[in-house]
């Protein structure tokens, strides 16, 4: 395969995931905004953090308020990481990979991007944002579907997966840097209900109150929630599994060389040093500094992927 | 040559029904006009989702759109088909020995049939070339030959398109989009296939590898890049056929070869199918400005180490100051009168033809030497005085730069407007693949529309559309 080929499924695949990650976010700052009569601003700049855009958001808008907030994160084309901008950059890079998509993938993703042009082409007013939130996460999910069930298991699925997973495990990282504090021990361990909301939120953002409740019943305080969204192999969008699937796919891609090349081997030190001990030792490291280690070492890594397969000249 | 008749291929120069339409008129006519404008719709709609677009030079905002497409089939009989493909395959194979001979003993102009300065003097002539002989002897491996018709057997070639002719995705998708929507159509009537164009087309380059290739040989598709406004039909071919598309960046010459950046390292390619200018192919040989090529693919193709398609230099053959000569070029490589016409051309480089062209322009088409895709030509039965005027201007201060025609009364197909079927101006571009051992005309090609009525304009860059080209089977 194609370097440049590789880059584009890994970017087109790390987009898709970023879009749908961002309409989460979105749907949970509403949600909280929704319940919560004091919340106000401090939510939207947490979602803006938790999207990777906050400090460009203040780059280039005056004031911070719920509505400036989504249509930046939702449809603002200066934003890089945008729905709109991930979407279209994620369909730009599939027409460049086109030769390695199944016809079915390539139809579901220019079916994403034409239906997220035309939902997004104007602000979204808040009666239609639940709808047009939804729409997206569902054209998401119709790529990630195709690809499952249409694309064969070769080099070119495992750079799929490198994309999905590399964007995956950055959102969840990004999402516990912004919310550490409230999953700190020192916080109350039956919880005020100020706190209760702040869990919720961290669950919803990342689609996991149902796998949680499921796990642990109701009655689970900060350590659980951090022990599931950071170690919990069963949990699709936890560290552990995102790490534990990017080391997997880059054994594939590794298969028939005499020893196993650096990228799959950094993923193998992330894995061994950091997301095979129990969450007492992640405590004990600073939750914090522990976090903020993991996101360093996943931009290491992709830098590691780019260089390992010649991604550019 | 009448120009005032035109001919209508479903219903000919009266309101007979012509017999290769029988068929589909029947259908016709028992459809309901309203499913049938949903049909168009859908239409359009499958080929916004596939994705096929060109992209308008010059135009930033309209970066993609799509060309129209209209659902009423272009028809034509096995026995119309089969003089024309004999036509076509006569004239591809005096390109070929004519290519071969300028770029070698240039017996041609030795016999005095062509003057040594429409070589000598053409900037499509690549005298990089002199003395190369292409891997199995082929320069043409794809041409698009674009016919007109007037009549019931009536068919000139308007251009040979020698160098990377375009539009072959739009034959396969337009079938594609029929096959989806009136699978009926295609029971009721014995319409031969288009579908093995890839396949053909892959098979056709491999037969074309150099000595240098070990094993299958590994083909890619050059293209410009996602820019460029035949995108989506390099990646398309790349595709259908199972083969890299690559970019200039991607490739680099690695030990005599022109490799290809992989994941793993550097892999020799054995035949490149360019979808860019000779131009741009080179920067050590050709422009050095070109971002788009390959640094030294020219010395490793001088030194048989890969096949490029087509090869450099074939843009002399489908130059339309050599256009004039055809007939005579027909003739002198294969002995035989010429089966399909040439349209009568003025060259204004010679000062008595000028003048006619001069007095005659409300009649006539000028087109640019080295003009493509429907710019810089003038029409005159529909310019305005002003652009007249302009053109006459442009022809006296370089006159060697264009030809003029008549206007031919190009034949029409209808198209499925508002009111019904209403008659529409079309051409034809039969797609052609040349390999050592054959030449294969697809049962079909391109028809192209001039949707506005009373045009004779069939550019996609001029608001042209497109129909599915049937041949039928006896």
């Amino acid at each position: 395969m194609l370097g440049k080929t590789a880059n584009g499924l890994f970017w087109m695949y790390r987009l898709l995931e970023r879009a749908e990650n961002t309409a989460r976010l979105i749907e949970t700052g509403q949600r909280i905004a929704l319940t919560r009569l004091d919340s106000g601003q401090d939510e939207w700049r947490s979602v803006l953090q938790s999207a990777g855009s906050l400090d460009q958001f203040d780059a280039s808008r005056d004031e911070l308020t719920k509505e400036a907030a989504i249509d930046w994160i939702l449809r603002d084309r200066s934003n890089p990481s945008s729905v709109l901008s991930s979407i279209e950059t994620a369909r730009q890079n599939a027409r460049l990979v086109r030769t390695a998509l199944t016809h079915e993938v390539w139809e579901a993703t220019n079916a994403a991007y034409m239906s997220a042009r035309e939902l997004l082409a104007r602000k979204v007013v808040e009666r239609d944002l639940p709808g047009v939130l939804g729409a997206i996460r569902q054209r998401a999910a119709l790529v990630r579907g195709m690809t499952h069930g249409t694309m064969l298991r070769n080099d070119i699925y495992d750079f799929a997966r490198l994309g999905t997973f590399i964007e995956r495990a950055d959102n969840t990282a990004r999402i516990l840097d912004v919310k550490y504090y409230v999953l700190l021990p020192s916080a109350s361990a039956v919880g005020t209900s100020l706190d209760n909301v702040q869990w919720e939120t961290i669950l919803r953002s990342v689609s996991a109150r149902g796998g949680f409740r499921m796990e642990y019943g109701a009655g689970a305080g900060p350590r659980e929630i951090a022990q599931f969204l950071i170690l919990d192999k069963r949990m699709p969008r936890s560290l552990a599994f995102c790490v534990g699937k990017l080391h997997d796919n880059l054994g594939y891609l590794d298969n028939g060389l005499r020893r196993p090349g650096p990228a799959q081997l950094k993923a193998l030190h992330i894995e061994r040093a950091y997301l095979s001990h129990d969450i007492d030792a992640v405590f004990d490291f600073g939750l914090h500094e522990y976090i903020q280690k993991v996101l360093g070492l996943l931009t290491e890594l992709s830098g590691q992927i780019e260089t390992d397969f010649r991604f550019y000249e | 040559m009448d120009n005032t008749r035109i001919f209508d291929e479903m219903w000919g120069d009266d309101t007979r029904l012509r017999a290769p339409y029988q068929g589909f008129h029947t259908w016709f006519d028992s459809e309901d006009p309203r499913r049938l404008r949903a049909k168009q719709r859908e239409a359009e709609e499958l080929f916004r989702l596939t994705g096929i677009t060109f992209n308008v030079y010059g135009r930033a905002e309209a970066e993609e759109r799509l060309i129209p497409f209209d659902i009423i089939p272009r028809i034509i009989s096995d026995r119309e088909w089969s003089r024309v493909t004999k036509g076509i395959e006569q004239r591809v194979r005096a390109i070929n020995a004519f290519l071969h001979d300028i770029y070698h003993r240039q017996e041609i102009i030795k016999a005095g049939r062509i003057p040594r300065e429409m070589i000598s003097q053409n900037a499509a002539f690549e005298p990089r070339m002199i003395g190369v002989s292409p891997p199995g002897g082929v320069y043409t491996h794809i041409v698009g030959t674009d016919l007109v018709r007037t009549g019931p057997d009536e068919f000139f070639v308007l251009e040979d398109n020698a160098r990377t002719p375009s539009g072959v995705s739009y034959m396969l998708e337009n079938r594609e989009t029929m096959l989806q929507m009136f699978p009926e159509l295609f029971s009721q009537n014995r319409v031969k296939g288009v579908q093995s164009y890839p396949t053909d087309l892959r098979r056709s380059l491999s037969a074309c590898a150099p000595d240098a290739t070990g094993g299958t040989p590994v083909v890619a598709v050059l293209t410009p890049g996602i820019y460029n406004s035949a995108y989506f039909e390099h990646a398309f071919l790349a595709d259908q056929m199972g083969v890299e598309l690559v970019e200039g960046h991607d490739l680099r010459v690695v030990d005599g070869r022109v490799a290809m950046r992989t994941t793993r390292g550097y892999t020799p390619i054995d035949v490149l199918y360019r979808r860019v200018d000779d131009d741009f192919l080179d920067p050590l040989n050709f422009n050095p400005e070109s971002q788009l090529g390959v640094p030294g693919i020219m010395d490793v193709y001088h030194a048989g180490g890969i096949t490029i398609a087509n090869a450099p230099g074939t843009g002399i053959a489908d130059d339309k100051a050599i256009y004039s000569y055809m007939p005579e070029i027909v003739e002198f490589y294969t002995g035989e009168r010429p089966l399909l016409q040439n349209v009568p051309t003025w060259r204004c480089s010679d000062p008595d033809q000028l003048a006619h062209v001069l007095d005659n322009l409300g009649e006539l088409v000028v087109k640019e030497v080295h003009g493509s895709g429907g710019y810089g030509m003038l029409i005159g039965p529909t310019a305005t005085k002003k652009d007249i005027a302009a053109f006459r201007r442009k022809l006296r201060a370089r006159p060697s730069n264009y030809i003029a025609q008549p206007t031919l009364s190009l034949s029409t197909v209808p198209i499925f407007a508002r009111k019904g079927l209403t008659p529409r101006h079309v051409d034809l571009r039969p797609f052609v693949l040349v390999s050592p051992d054959r030449i294969k005309v697809t049962a079909g090609g391109l028809t192209r529309v001039a949707l506005k009525k009373g045009s004779l304009v069939v550019n996609s860059s001029q608001g042209g559309g497109t129909k599915d080209t049937w041949v039928l089977e006896d």
